[in-house]
C-alpha cells in the first residue's frame, strides 16, 4: 500500500518537474534498491528511505527518487538493471549480499552514476565500486555497550546471548571484548540466539538454570531482548540489574524513554542510514558540495535524554 | 502406548507383538539415556524446574507434531506448519488489537475461536490443494508455505505484531506461565490434546482409515474408505494443531513477527520421526510424537548447560545426538 502511495507521490512529482520545476529547479532521478522487508531490522530500512525519499522530494520539485525492495542478491541485480534503464543520475544501495553485486553496481557507476553503498560493503570497497560509502559500526555496537557495562557496573557478572555465527557477530563479540579487557567485568557464558526472539527466550532460561547469580545480560539485538526479558520475568529472579540490546527498534527505545530500569539503555545500529546515504547523494547533486567518501555511523549510546531524537512510532521496526 | 499395540495386534499375526511392543518403547529408552547423560553434565540438570521448563518450551512444537503424526501416517506430508503459526499468530493478535470487543475477557476468547478456526481453514486448504488439486503434498504445501509466511510479512510490514493492551496481555499471560496443581498449563494442553489424538487414532474407525490410507491407498480405496476425505480431513487436523499451539504462543512472548515459526515443521517432522512414527505412512504413534519433541528441545537445553562444548558445535552435536537417538532405537527393534 505505501509502495502504491509513493508510486503516486512520484508520478506526481514528475509531473510537476516537467511543468513547474523544470524553470527553478533541476532534475535528477535517484534509485534506490534495497532489501525487501523480510525482518526487524530491514523493514526500518524500507520505512526510512520512503520517509527521507518523501521529504527529499518535498524540498526538490524537480527531484524524483525510485525506491526499489528486492528479496535476494539476483531479483535485486535485476532492480539495478531496471534502475539503469529509467536513466538514474544517483544510485543508492544496501545490498543484500554484496559480494554478487559488484559487477551489477561496477556497470551502473561505469555510466558515470554516482553511486553510494550502505551497511554492507563489498571486499573490494574502493572508487572503483562507488563514490560514497555509508557504514554501520558494527564494532562499535559491541565496544559501547562494553564501556556501558564497565562503568555502569565495574564487577559485573555477564551471559552474552550471540546472533548467527557470521562475521558481523563476531566483530560486534570483538568490540565488547576490547572493551572489557582488563576490567572486573566477567563474561560467564556465550551461546547463539539467532537473532530471534524464540531462540533467546530458550537460552535465557537455561542461563538462569545454569547459574545462580546474573548481573547483566548483553543480548546485542532489541528482538533478542524481548525473548530475554520474558524469560526472566517468568522466572522471578531479582539479581539480575538490566540488559543491553542494540539496534533501536521502536519498542526499545520506547522502554528507555520511560525510565524501564531493565532497559536504561539502547545501542544505536540505525536502520534510517539508508536515509542519511539518500541525504548526502541528494546534497551532492544540488549543492555541489564534495560528498565522495566514507561516512561511518557512531553507535549512538540511546539514554532517556536522547531517546526522543531516535524513536519513530510509525514505523514498523 | 498401550492403545496402539492391542489395535494393533488384533490385526497382526501373535508373533510380531514384541516388536510392535520395543518400537513403540523405544523412543522412551532414548529419553531416558539422554537424562542421564544430562544429569552428569549438569547438577542442575534434573531439577524440576528445568525439566518443567524444557517441557513447556516443547510444547509448541510436540502440539505441531501431533497433528503432524496425523498427516505422516495418512502418508502426506505438510511444510507449511511453520509459517501457518507466525499466520494464525499474526491474525490473532492483530484482532485482539482492533478493539472489536470491549471486555477484555470476551475479546481473548473470541480471539481463541478465530485461531482455532483460521487454523482449521488453512488445514483445510492444505487438504483441498492436495486432494482436489491433486498435487504432490510436498509441493502443495511448500506453496502455501510460502504463502502463510509471505502474508505474516505483509501483515506486520516485515516488522513486528505486537499485542498492545496490557489488560489483556496480564489475562491471557497464565495460558502459558500459568500452573495448575504444580503442572504448567501448556504440558497439561498437550497432555489433553494427545488423550484426543491417541482416541481418535486408535479407537475410533477414522483413525484406522488414516493408517489405512497410509500403508496402501490403492487397497484402502477398493476397500471402500473415502481416500481423499481422510486426507483432507487429516490436513485439518493438523491446522486445528497449530492453531492450539498458537493460542499458547502468543501469551508467552505478546507478539510475532516474520521470523516467528521458522524452520518448525522440520523440528514436528523429526519429532514425529524420533517418535517412531513412519515418514512413508502407515504407522502412528503419537505418545511417541511428544516424547520425540520433548527430547528435540531436551538435546538443545543439556548442550546449553554443559561447560564444556563449544557454543559452535552445538548444531554438529545435535544432529549427532539425534542420529544415535534413532540407532538406539533401531538395535532395539532389531533385538526383539
Amino acid at each position: 500500500m505505501r509502495k502504491g502511495l509513493l508510486s503516486l507521490v512520484t508520478v506526481a512529482a514528475m509531473a510537476m518537474g516537467s511543468t513547474v520545476g523544470f524553470a527553478e529547479d533541476k532534475a535528477y532521478t535517484v534509485g534506490v534498491s534495497i532489501p525487501a522487508a523480510d525482518h526487524g531490522w530491514t523493514s526500518g530500512v524500507v520505512f526510512h528511505a520512503n520517509r527521507v525519499a518523501e521529504s527529499l522530494m518535498a524540498q526538490h520539485p524537480g527531484l524524483n527518487i525510485i525506491v526499489k525492495t528486492s528479496p535476494d542478491a539476483a531479483s535485486q541485480a535485476n532492480a539495478l538493471q531496471d534502475l539503469e534503464t529509467q536513466g538514474i543520475d544517483a544510485l543508492v544501495i544496501l545490498p543484500s549480499d554484496p559480494d554478487p553485486l559488484v559487477n551489477s553496481i561496477k556497470e551502473i557507476k561505469s555510466k558515470g552514476t554516482f553511486v553510494a553503498i550502505v551497511d554492507r560493503a563489498p571486499s573490494v570497497n574502493d572508487d572503483s565500486v562507488r563514490d560514497l560509502y555509508i557504514a554501520g559500526n558494527n564494532y562499535a555496537l559491541g565496544e559501547t555497550a562494553g564501556n556501558y557495562i564497565k562503568t555502569t557496573t565495574p564487577d559485573a557478572e555477564v551471559v552474552v546471548i550471540r546472533g548467527l555465527p557470521i562475521p558481523i557477530d563476531q566483530t560486534r563479540q570483538d568490540g565488547f571484548d576490547k572493551a572489557i579487557e582488563g576490567s572486573n567485568v566477567k563474561v560467564l557464558d556465550r551461546q547463539f540466539g539467532n537473532w530471534n526472539r524464540d531462540d533467546a527466550f530458550k537460552v535465557m532460561q537455561d542461563y538462569l538454570t545454569k547459574f545462580p547469580k546474573i548481573d547483566v545480560v548483553w543480548c546485542q539485538d532489541d528482538d533478542m531482548a524481548v525473548g530475554v526479558l520474558q524469560a526472566i520475568e517468568q522466572a522471578g529472579r531479582t539479581d539480575i540489574q538490566y540488559v543491553v540490546a542494540g539496534a533501536g527498534s521502536k519498542d526499545m527505545i520506547k522502554k528507555v524513554m520511560d525510565g524501564d530500569k531493565m532497559i536504561p539503555v539502547d545501542v544505536l545500529y540505525p536502520p534510517a542510514m539508508v536515509g542519511t546515504a539518500l541525504e548526502m547523494t541528494v546534497a551532492g547533486l544540488y549543492a555541489q558540495v564534495p560528498m565522495r567518501g566514507t561516512f561511518t555511523v557512531d553507535a549512538t549510546l540511546i539514554t532517556k535524554d536522547n531517546a526522543a531524537q531516535y524513536y519513530f512510532p510509525d514505523s514498523p521496526f | 502406548m498401550a492403545a496402539n499395540v492391542t489395535t494393533e495386534d488384533q490385526a497382526e499375526p501373535k508373533r510380531r507383538w514384541q516388536d510392535i511392543d520395543l518400537r513403540a518403547v523405544a523412543p522412551f529408552v532414548a529419553l531416558a539415556l539422554l537424562l542421564l547423560l544430562g544429569a552428569l553434565v549438569n547438577p542442575n540438570f534434573i531439577g524440576l524446574n528445568n525439566l518443567a521448563n524444557v517441557a513447556t518450551r516443547s510444547a509448541f512444537i510436540a502440539l505441531i507434531a501431533v497433528g503432524a503424526t496425523f498427516v505422516i501416517s495418512s502418508g502426506d506430508l505438510d511444510l507449511s506448519v511453520g509459517s501457518m503459526v507466525a499466520f494464525v499468530a499474526s491474525l490473532m493478535i492483530l484482532f485482539m488489537n482492533s478493539g472489536a470487543i470491549a471486555d477484555p475477557g470476551m475479546m481473548i476468547a473470541a480471539a481463541i475461536v478465530l485461531a482455532l478456526v483460521v487454523g482449521a481453514l488453512c488445514g483445510l486448504a492444505n487438504g483441498l490443494i492436495t486432494t482436489v488439486g491433486k498435487i504432490e503434498p510436498f509441493i502443495a504445501t511448500l506453496g502455501t508455505m510460502g504463502i502463510y509466511r509471505g502474508l505474516t510479512t505483509w501483515l506486520s510490514q516485515g516488522g513486528a505484531i505486537t499485542l498492545q493492551s496490557a489488560e489483556q496481555q496480564d489475562l491471557y499471560r497464565p495460558a502459558y506461565f500459568g500452573v495448575i496443581l504444580g503442572v504448567p498449563v501448556p504440558i497439561i494442553v498437550v497432555l489433553v490434546v494427545t488423550c484426543i489424538a491417541a482416541f481418535i487414532l486408535y479407537r475410533m474407525r477414522y483413525g484406522r482409515h488414516v493408517v489405512a490410507v497410509g500403508s496402501n491407498a490403492h487397497v484402502a480405496r477398493y476397500s471402500g474408505i473415502k481416500v481423499d476425505r481422510v486426507r483432507t480431513w487429516a490436513f485439518v487436523i493438523q491446522g486445528v494443531c497449530v492453531a492450539i499451539a498458537v493460542v499458547l504462543y502468543v501469551p508467552r512472548l505478546g507478539s510475532t513477527s516474520a521470523t516467528t515459526g521458522i524452520l518448525w515443521e522440520l523440528q514436528a517432522i523429526t519429532a514425529v520421526v524420533i517418535g517412531g512414527t513412519a515418514l512413508k505412512g502407515g504407522a502412528s504413534r503419537v505418545w511417541g510424537t511428544i516424547c520425540g519433541a520433548f527430547i528435540l528441545e531436551l538435546v538443545g537445553n543439556i548442550m546449553l548447560l554443559s561447560n564444556f562444548i563449544s557454543e559452535y558445535l552445538i548444531g554438529a552435536i545435535q544432529g549427532a545426538i539425534i542420529i544415535i537417538a534413532m540407532l538406539v532405537q533401531r538395535s532395539l527393534v532389531r533385538k526383539s
